[in-house]
């Protein structure tokens, strides 16, 4: 059983649900973000979005963007995110890692090349943004065969006759963009939310996370009562970049995990 | 009998059923595809949040185009609001200095608003209309997209709303005092670095916040299928005019074409309609810069290698890890480092040969242009014109070349001072 089925069983049995945090590789520098990165199992989250930092993120609100162009500035780049997953399995085998980013990068890198390399870095899964169900298959059938979920977004956008085709080759769980707008921007609203992701439980047994515009333990509170998992993103970016200077960031963004898991 | 739906080159589409289009493999107008493709190029890569919208542009298109009354509105417009048809003009004296080829102009500077652009943006303001979008949103460089879109806002009386890199509102002061003139909000971009990429990136996000009652006005023949194919059929009204024009003159085809690329919209305009006439020779310039050898040009074909950005897979300039590089021109409007997926495809099966021009060369055309012709032209025609400078005197008496002057030269004449060390 994948990592990211195990852990969904996992938190199903125990009756809990589950806490995505993402990071962006190489922010601020590659050694500091592998610091946080192997914290965040044990203060609480379930489950790791590593993202892979990219000129031109259009789906992201400032917080990722700018993470991005720092991690770039700073070197970072496709290789040293699989490194960055490399060095992180030694000490971890549990916690399943999901890479999320934009496709020119690893079109550049060659995709079957990147999915085998991914896969033998220990990555779980893989958030493509700009690649919806209609443009995905050059990605989805070397990814399958690497044995990496390709997660799929479902917006409040997406209308009955698309979910069919957004959840025909689903794998992993169904990430549930909560708003219409980038990252990181408005707040949801949670009655709307439930109804969609009443919806989609009609149509497939993926678990569903909600992802986008999820801020404080209140909001992943409020989230956890309708959804399988939350993502939060911005708000711990946001973070590391007020405390990068920190010796201490490891511990503070720890922190800041273990009140969003309290909480949910 | 056919029915003449109108006069944008269409007609030979329209004539085709889908089984004789595929019957014809040899046409070289057959694309897109139905999800958008020119060979491996083009596509929708975007968010999901945007395909369903995406999808409803492409549907209000079709329908458009499919509708004779559409056609009557966007020709009535075009020709009395453009100015359409722009003449063909013979430029004896440039074809006298260069001593080798005929040259003519394609007076589309001479439009409404100075270049080619206002002709999608009518065409697509039209689109939106049908859609029942009541806000426009728009990236601009250089101003020209920005100006043309909230013209035409300003004719249907439309909210615009206009993305602008931070550094190019500052390079391109007077274009926009002229888009808030035309009651256009400019909203300066910071993100990224301050450039067209990152308006359009910042554009992208923006429609993704506001899908119910906006729409994303594209300045190109770029982006997510149906822009590339839409505004290239608004834009082949240059070349379908062109054609008869040439037969009214001289009775017969041109020998070649030569257009600038940025995005490539006024290049695909006018080589479009004349895709099939394989006798007819085509040349897309690109800007390039300090040379394509260098690290500072606009050359997304010569310099750059396929990828996928702004919703569509075509060239773009990157680094070995994927990640976008900045494009340099002299030009503000050729200052994009990707290109439209149709010319990408163009490139690939040889259809059209994509040279290079530099910002030096492209200068030396612009001045040549204005004292051999009295035409102060755009900086991006320019590059055309240089290309012309270079091959025109190789060529016969006989041979007959088309250039398409896109733009006139107004909002470049500080930009050509500062290079030229001059103060006004």
């Amino acid at each position: 059983m994948s990592r990211i089925k195990q852990t969904f069983a996992t938190l199903k049995k125990e009756n809990k649900k589950g806490l995505v945090t993402f990071i962006t590789a190489g922010d601020p520098s590659a050694e500091k973000s592998l610091s946080v990165l192997r914290a965040l199992p044990e203060s609480g989250a379930d489950f790791i979005e590593i993202g892979m930092p990219f000129t031109d993120p259009m789906a992201d609100g400032p917080a990722i963007q700018d993470s991005s162009l720092r991690a770039l500035a700073r070197g970072m780049s496709l290789k040293g995110v699989l490194k960055m997953v490399t060095d992180f399995r030694s000490g971890n085998t549990q916690t399943p890692i999901i890479l999320m980013g934009y496709f020119n990068p690893i079109y550049s890198y060659g995709t079957e090349n990147f999915m085998a390399d991914a896969a033998k870095a220990g990555a779980d899964g893989l958030i493509i943004v700009d690649l919806p169900p209609e443009e995905d298959s050059e990605l989805r059938i070397p990814a399958t065969k690497a044995g990496l979920d390709l997660i799929k977004l479902v917006t409040p956008t997406t209308n009955d006759n698309r979910l069919q085709t957004v959840i025909e080759h689903a794998s992993g769980f169904l990430y549930y963009v909560s708003i219409t707008g980038v990252t990181g921007t408005k707040s949801a609203n949670i009655d709307e939310v439930g109804k969609h992701i009443a919806h989609i439980k009609t149509q497939t047994d993926l678990p569903v996370a909600v992802g986008f515009g999820i801020k404080t333990p209140e909001d992943a509170a409020n989230m956890c009562k309708i959804a399988d998992a939350v993502v939060v993103g911005s708000s711990i970016v946001d973070n590391m970049q007020k405390n990068q200077d920190d010796n201490a960031l490891a511990q503070i963004i720890a922190n800041q995990v273990t009140a969003l898991k309290q909480a949910i | 009998m056919l029915q003449k739906v109108h006069n944008n080159g269409l007609q030979e589409d329209k004539t085709m059923t889908k089984a004789q289009k595929i019957e014809n493999p040899n046409s070289f107008t057959n694309g897109p595809d139905e999800n958008g493709h020119f060979g491996i190029y083009g596509g929708r890569y975007v968010a999901e949040t945007l395909m369903p919208l995406i999808l409803d542009v492409e549907k209000a298109w079709h329908a458009a185009r499919d509708d004779q009354a559409f056609w009557d509105e966007f020709n009535g417009l075009a020709k009395d609001y453009i100015g359409r048809p722009s003449p063909l003009y013979y430029a004896k004296a440039t074809t006298e200095h260069l001593g080798g080829a005929k040259v003519y102009f394609k007076r589309d500077e001479l439009n409404h608003t100075g270049a080619h652009k206002i002709n999608h943006c009518l065409g697509q303001i039209l689109v939106a209309r049908r859609m029942g979008k009541t806000r426009i949103i728009a990236e601009t460089g250089a101003g020209q997209h920005g100006v043309a879109t909230a013209t035409v806002c300003a004719l249907f009386d439309m909210p615009c709303t206009v993305f602008m890199g931070a550094e190019d509102v500052e390079r391109q002061s007077p274009n926009v005092f002229r888009m808030k003139l035309l009651g256009a909000e400019v909203i300066p971009v910071t993100s990224g670095s301050g450039t067209l990429k990152d308006a359009m990136n910042e554009a992208l996000r923006h429609w993704v916040a506001n899908v119910e009652d906006t729409y994303y006005l594209i300045g190109t023949v770029a982006g997510p299928h149906p822009y590339p194919e839409m505004v290239r059929d608004f834009q082949s009204v240059i070349g379908s005019e062109t054609k008869e024009q040439m037969m009214e003159k001289e009775g017969r085809l041109p020998d070649s074409l030569v257009a600038c690329i940025g995005g490539g919209s006024n290049a695909m305009g006018l080589f479009h309609t004349f895709l099939n006439d394989t006798d007819v020779q085509m040349f897309g310039v690109e800007a390039g810069g300090h040379g394509v050898d260098t690290d500072k040009h606009a050359a997304s074909l010569n310099g750059g290698k396929p990828g996928i950005l702004h919703g569509m897979r075509s060239y773009f300039l990157q680094n070995d890890d994927g990640q976008i590089t900045e494009a340099h021109s002299i030009s503000a409007g050729l200052d994009y480092p990707g290109i439209g997926p149709e010319h990408a495809f163009l490139n690939d099966i040889k259809r059209v040969q994509y040279v290079s021009v530099t910002d030096d060369e492209a200068l030396e055309a612009f001045k040549m242009l204005a004292k051999l012709e009295g035409i102060i032209p755009a900086l991006e025609p320019s590059h055309a014109f240089a290309h012309i400078m270079k091959i025109a005197p190789t060529l016969p008496k006989d041979h007959i070349m088309v250039m398409n002057l896109c733009g006139r030269g107004d909002k470049d004449i500080f930009t050509v001072a500062e290079k030229l060390g001059i103060e006004i």
